[in-house]
């Protein structure tokens, strides 16, 4: 729709770039993996984020034309490509997180505006303003309850769930998308906050932050 | 700490992840220039505060961010049922003093909190009432 | 471990204890032992140690009575160490472990030569119930200091001074069901439901699980019960559906079936937690636990019998005789009177014989008690007294005898002669009390049951009880109910319950209990030696009825007049007692009297499991921009702005002090302000919040919220917007920029975004859900950098592509463009009143921007800036910050902010219905002016009250109040915002500012623009 503006953040390959995590890093280290790890971190830094609002049906169809899959059926789930390299995740009745490999978020956002056509809808460009964090190992579930109200239980929280969860005293999107894999999609302005957090929470399990 | 059925979300939640926004169903005056003062203050200012069944306006701040309904019983507590923006009670005081629920209009569906459906709370509530 | 050390109590051979296992500790400061498995109250016995403590009120020595959470008298604090101290521990639940450092909580000096007691002795006379109230409330000022020294007398434990070496956390659990207590019905409720395949927790709060069975004399299939406990705990255990969670006490039960669990787990291992793979593991845990259903089985507390000093070291609670001997092989005394109104109590007189130790007597309040039991402590030949009680105990430290007389219950008094019997141990049963302490968390209100003589919990929906806490207290039926109510619980969840085989449990033949409460005395209640009903707040039969002669009818009065329940105690022991002696004064029955309602937490529960990990720099989230490490390392210091942390000010070392001082936090903000208005300041501005507002609609909805017109904005344009609540009161305000026609991007104060955002979506969805808009926060996505003075162009024209040409890209309009490389939104708005540059870059690429700009800014004098600096400048220019110069009462009028309100629109915008009610046209409100002090050397306080005439008789009539008050560099004057009556009218005049320390200020009213007023500056 050539009512809204539409901005390509991407750069010459040669300017520096930092993750929301670049300070915590430099601040509080980053504990390397070992065999005692129960938990490991990983952070998936500059990824695609744009955030789809509008009808189910008209996104959808949209949706299915660029990307191939289309949006995840239920509320709090999540669609992925074949590959899990990009996923779409309910958030609302009427809004989707939709995450891809970085540098590809302008495009699609063009080509899903170009099917999309006169549909009432938006489309916003969060990229800078979130990163992902990917758990793993035998305690990762344990440290989740820590720190959140949610019920990560995996007969509450199945393989393919998403959510809006309390996490300590800040908020942040968590999802599951594969058996052993937990996902935290963070605001850049709490991602030390949480990092830290889960640093501090992660402690007895050893945690390994890999980078 | 209240357990809250999201209409949207479709499952329950803590407590922390919502916000009350006080009494449910306050429409803002069509015309507000047609009101008086004393209508208007009315409007801004004056909320019931009733013991039993409170029809309130909540949002579901960290989650879908969408504004919902709550029937709570304001002694026990009990939350008796969720509802979408738009749509009507199906618990009301006045229901319940009648001893039936308005069977004609939309309700959201698993809104119902209670463990043994609504004609079990229902009861449960008059009781308490009484 | 050092040599053994006698332990004159300790059984040979018997109870639950690792007798391989030595433990050192002290108390009070003398050395004792015990073994792995006691508790510290259990070893203490081992040692006959008899004074664990002094009473809060009186000073009167006191023992340990109880063995569990019910014990009111040995409150211990512990730790060797400062940092390690815990207060209020109760002995009888705390593990031995070696080392262990005790002292008692109250006793000054000492626990056996107390200094207060004195005091109590005499004292005491004058301390009848109400005496707080009556003696220390008036004068009302002086409390303060009679307070401390009677809490340094009696003691209430102290906090730590130094700083926690240990961690804590919380666990967020959910589960179908919720087992509250691990005795026989807890665990066959337990088993019933994990074996159904439901989530299960089990807490318990004592060191095993197990409860009544681990010091049981009933066998289970012809054995010992604790085998039949080891034998479900392992099956549990080994269940994937279930969490068994021992040392964990349910302390609060909250709404909607959220109960929180505190679970110690380092605690019975040593004064801090053990290192475990170099990481200090976590000392205790809150569980905050969501269930669909819980089952209380948490048992009974007996009830101890209300006699003539029956506080006295050496009376127990029968069954606490039973736990001690049978589960840690120590017994209490060498000769023990019992003193019952019930079957069950015998047991304690049976395991005392069986311990080889002498039954001077039991003593039955019944005429005719007939049953197993009996039969089985006269086949021991011990002598029973029937239709009599003890109704005195003799003895200071540690009781000489007691005094046991024919009673008449219904006409409460003492018949017969009194017999003296010596003994050294008087247990006492009055019945059992069901623990109803969770139930009543939740509002239930408990009934009262004639048959079990106790109060049975109330139960809303979703909780049940099982066994002796809803006062089934026979074994077989008790494992049964258990069982029965576990199924009734997973039915409700829609489950259904697989049956659970139950062990054989012997019959036995009982007789029914009498009612008795209080023992009469020969002398009437108040002339006779105290009888104590709350061993813990001192709180004695006289004393309730002394409260009920003095009119307090309620049992909630009387509980708050003599202190009978208050505290860590929450009326365990003494609350039934209690009641039934108010209903014994007021003639009346005990559930006409009623219960008091037992509040959170069922015992102390420590500031570190409460807080977990949200202490130190975890206590509250900062929020960083994505410029934080960069003003860290430029020593930038920093001011908390909601959760951010935004540059306050970045002091500078003084270019003349050797050793390297910094400007202090004038002189940084005076260099920074000049640096400004004379060259050019850059400002981190990330935190301001950012909406991407995007519809056909949008327009028109910006229209509805915001005070303005927005109908004309052009795509390329930026404006000011004020916001109102529909009361007409300022809100939030903010420059909304155009993108595209059906595109713009909002921005909101710092503190004000998440609300503004929310606002915006609750008149979205609850009154125009027509209107086709959506709100998207980009706070995140964008890194903004404000560069702002006369030399901005220059530096910027130096790193970007977009022409900055004055007449090409105006002030009030953003262009697209490239800085440092990087895609940018530039926006030509200012909060300063000079030339500014607002530039917005994707968040990751900031850093990048921001070091280039000081790449290139050196030769303009680019100095960096901070929320004071932009706080003065801004306040120069009388632009308002909400929250600071307004509070919730200011209208855009009283701002004389007219400009900014469309009275024409069509739609009737948030509050714009009340600026024409009758308060909002008045012409005495309080406007925003200018203050100039008359003495430039004055900086105003802020929050300081105006007055028109300062010789006004006190109190003077106020007229506004300071709302920001800054010393100006550019103006080399003290200059202040205001609120004042009228103000906009009085335009000259003087008023004054009288301040606490007895000076007065004056000040001139002027327009709040002290710089710049035409705005030529921002325009060049």
């Amino acid at each position: 729709m050539s009512n809204a503006a539409t901005f390509d953040t991407r750069t010459e390959a040669n300017i520096p770039v930092e993750s929301p995590l670049a300070y915590s890093y430099h601040r509080s280290g980053a504990p390397a993996p070992s065999a005692k790890s129960r938990v490991i971190l990983r952070e998936r830094p500059f990824l695609g984020h744009l955030v789809l609002r509008g009808g189910a049906i008209v996104l959808d169809e949209a949706v299915r034309a660029v990307l191939g899959f289309g949006l995840p059926a239920r509320p709090n789930t999540l669609s992925q490509s074949e590959d899990g390299a990009r996923s779409i995740q309910w958030l609302s009745p009427d809004e989707w997180l939709l995450i891809v490999p970085g540098g590809e978020e302008f495009e699609l956002e063009g080509a899903l505006r170009n099917a999309l056509g006169d549909a009432h809808y938006a489309i916003v460009n969060v990229s800078g303003g979130q990163t992902l964090l990917e758990l793993s190992g035998e305690k990762a579930r344990e440290l989740l309850m820590k720190s959140t109200p949610s019920d990560v239980h995996p007969e509450a929280f199945p393989v393919g769930k998403g959510v809006t969860a309390v996490f300590a005293k800040a908020n942040l999107i968590l999802r599951r998308p594969a058996e052993n894999r937990w996902e935290l999609v963070l605001r850049r302005s709490f991602a030390d906050y949480c990092y830290r957090w889960l640093l501090d929470a992660g402690a007895e399990y050893a945690i390994g932050v890999e980078k | 700490m209240f357990h809250i059925y999201c209409p949207y979300c479709e499952e329950h939640r803590e407590e922390e992840e919502f916000r009350p926004k006080g009494q449910a169903h306050i429409v803002r005056p069509k015309d507000p220039e047609a009101c008086s003062d004393e209508e208007w203050g009315d409007y801004l200012f004056f909320r019931d505060n009733p013991r039993g069944i409170h029809h309130e306006l909540w949002v579901h701040a960290v989650g879908c961010r969408k504004f919902f309904n709550v029937t709570r019983h304001t002694v026990t507590y009990e939350i008796l049922e969720t509802y979408k923006m738009g749509e009507q009670p199906r618990i009301t005081a006045e229901s319940l003093a009648s001893g039936e629920t308005q069977g004609n209009v939309q309700v959201a569906g698993g809104g119902q909190q209670t463990v043994s459906g609504s004609n079990a709370a229902v009861e449960a509530v008059k009781g308490e009432q009484a | 471990m050092s040599k053994s050390l006698e332990q004159p109590n300790r059984l040979k051979e018997g109870g639950r204890i690792d007798r391989s296992r030595k433990l050192d500790f002290t108390f009070n400061g003398q050395r004792y032992q015990g073994h792995a498995g006691d508790t510290l109250a259990s070893a203490l016995l081992a040692n006959g140690v008899d004074i664990v403590n002094r009473s809060f009120k009186y000073s009167r020595p006191r023992g340990i009575v109880a063995a569990g959470a019910e014990e009111p008298n040995a409150l211990v604090q512990l730790g060797s160490t400062e940092a390690v101290q815990v207060p209020n521990v109760r002995a009888t639940q705390q593990a031995l472990f070696d080392g262990l450092v005790a002292r008692s909580t109250n006793g000054w000096p000492n626990v056996q030569r107390d200094v207060m007691s004195l005091v109590g002795k005499l004292g005491g006379r004058f301390m009848p119930p109400g005496f707080y109230y009556k003696t220390f409330m008036a004068p009302a000022s002086m409390w303060m200091t009679y307070e401390k020294y009677i809490r340094k007398g009696a003691g209430l434990g102290r906090s730590p001074m130094e700083p926690d070496p240990d961690s804590y956390d919380h666990l967020n659990r959910h589960c179908d069901l919720l087992v509250i207590g691990a005795g026989p019905a807890g665990l066959a409720a337990a088993l019933t439901a994990a074996r159904s395949g439901a989530r299960v927790i089990l807490a318990d709060e004592q060191e095993e699980m197990g409860g009544s069975l681990l010091d049981s004399r009933e066998l289970l299939d012809q054995q010992p019960a604790a085998k039949w406990v080891e034998r479900v705990l392992a099956e549990l255990a080994g269940l994937d559906n279930v969490t068994l969670l021992p040392r964990t006490t349910a302390n609060g039960y909250h709404d909607h079936h959220f109960v929180t669990l505190h679970e110690r787990r380092t605690e019975h291992l040593g004064e801090t937690a053990p290192l475990v793979d170099g990481h200090r593991s976590v000392r205790s845990r809150m569980h905050r636990v969501r269930a669909g259903q819980v089952l209380l089985a948490t048992g009974a507390h007996e009830r101890p019998l209300v006699y003539a000093n029956n506080d006295v070291p050496g009376n127990l609670l029968a069954g606490a005789v039973s736990t001690y001997i049978r589960r840690y092989g120590v017994v209490p005394g060498n000769k023990l009177v019992l003193s019952t109104s019930n079957d069950h109590a015998y047991r304690a007189a049976l395991d005392w014989v069986e311990a080889g130790r002498e039954v001077v007597a039991i003593v039955d309040a019944r005429t005719n008690p007939q049953g197993d039991w009996i039969d089985a402590a006269k086949a021991k030949g011990i002598r029973i007294i029937t239709g009599s009680a003890v109704i005195e105990a003799k003895g200071e430290k540690r009781v000489s005898a007691a005094r046991v007389a024919k009673i008449d219950l219904g006409a409460f008094k003492v018949t017969g002669q009194a017999e003296t019997l010596a003994c050294d141990t008087i247990a006492s049963s009055g019945g059992y009390s069901p623990v109803i302490h969770l139930a009543s968390h939740t509002g239930a209100r408990p009934t009262w049951n004639e048959e079990i003589l106790g109060f049975v919990p109330g139960l809303v929906k979703g909780v049940h009880a099982a066994g002796s806490a809803r006062g089934i207290h026979d074994l077989a039926a008790g494992l049964a109910d258990g069982v029965a109510m576990a199924a009734q619980a997973l039915e409700a969840l829609g489950q259904s319950a697989k049956a659970v085989e139950l062990p054989q449990v012997d019959a036995r033949r009982e007789g029914p209990a009498c009612a008795l409460y209080q023992v009469p005395h020969e002398k009437p209640t108040l002339r006779a030696p105290k009888q104590f009903v709350d061993l813990q707040n001192d709180v004695t039969a006289g004393g309730i009825e002394l409260a009920t002669r003095e009119g307090f009818e309620s049992i909630e009065h009387v509980k708050r007049y003599t202190a009978m329940g208050f505290g860590t105690d929450q009326g365990k022991l003494g609350n039934i007692n209690g009641m039934a002696i108010a209903a014994r004064c007021l003639n009346k029955s005990i559930p006409e009297v009623g219960t008091t309602v037992f509040r959170p937490n069922y015992t102390p529960v420590t500031f570190g499991a409460i807080a977990g990990r949200h202490c130190r720099d975890l206590f509250d989230p900062e929020r960083y921009t994505a410029l934080h490490q960069w003003h860290v390392e430029h020593g930038a210091e920093f001011e908390d702005v909601g959760q951010w942390k935004r540059p306050w000010y970045f002091p500078q070392v003084r270019p003349d002090a050797a050793n390297g001082e910094r400007e202090s936090m004038a002189e940084a903000v005076a260099r920074e302000c000049r640096a400004v208005r004379e060259k050019v300041g850059i400002l981190d501005a990330s935190t301001l919040g950012k909406i991407d507002i995007q519809g056909p609609d949008a327009r028109e909805f910006l229209g509805r919220i915001y005070t303005n017109k927005w109908e004309k904005l052009a795509v390329g344009k930026c404006r000011y917007g004020l916001m109102c609540k529909d009361d007409g009161m300022v809100t939030d305000d903010g420059v909304t920029s155009c993108l595209a026609d059906n595109h713009f991007l909002m921005t909101t104060t710092t503190g004000g975004a998440a609300a503004v955002l929310e606002w915006l979506e609750l008149w979205h969805q609850t009154e125009w859900p027509e209107l086709n808009v959506t709100f998207t926060s980009v706070t995140d996505h964008w890194a903004t950098m404000t560069i702002t003075g006369p030399e901005a162009r220059n530096l910027l024209a130096e790193i970007t592509d977009i022409d900055l040409d004055r007449d090409a890209f105006k002030f009030m309009e953003w262009r697209a463009g490239k800085v440092a490389g990087v895609p940018a939104r530039v926006f030509r708005i200012s909060f300063t009143g000079e030339l500014t540059y607002e530039i917005n870059v994707q968040a990751n690429y900031a850093m990048h921007v921001w070091k280039t700009l000081f790449e290139h800014g050196d030769k303009y004098g680019l100095t960096p800036y901070g929320t004071e600096t932009m706080h003065v400048l801004r306040a120069e220019k009388g632009f308002i910050i909400v929250g600071q110069d307004t509070d919730g009462s200011v209208t855009p009028e009283d701002l004389g902010m007219q400009w900014c309100v469309g009275y024409d629109k069509p739609f009737s915008w948030i509050g714009k219905r009340a600026l024409t009610r009758s308060d909002t046209r008045r012409t005495d409100r309080k406007q925003l002016v200018g203050l100039k002090p008359k003495d430039p050397k004055v900086v105003l306080e802020e929050g300081a009250q105006i007055v028109f005439d300062p010789k006004h008789a006190i109190p003077m009539p106020m007229a506004g109040h300071v709302t920001s008050s800054y010393y100006s560099p550019t103006l080399d004057s003290g200059f202040a915002l205001a609120v004042v009556k009228g103000g906009q009218q009085k335009m000259g005049e003087t008023v004054y500012l009288p301040m606490a320390d007895g000076q007065v200020h004056e000040a001139e009213i002027v327009s709040p623009i002290f710089v710049d007023p035409k705005g030529e500056r921002q325009n060049v």
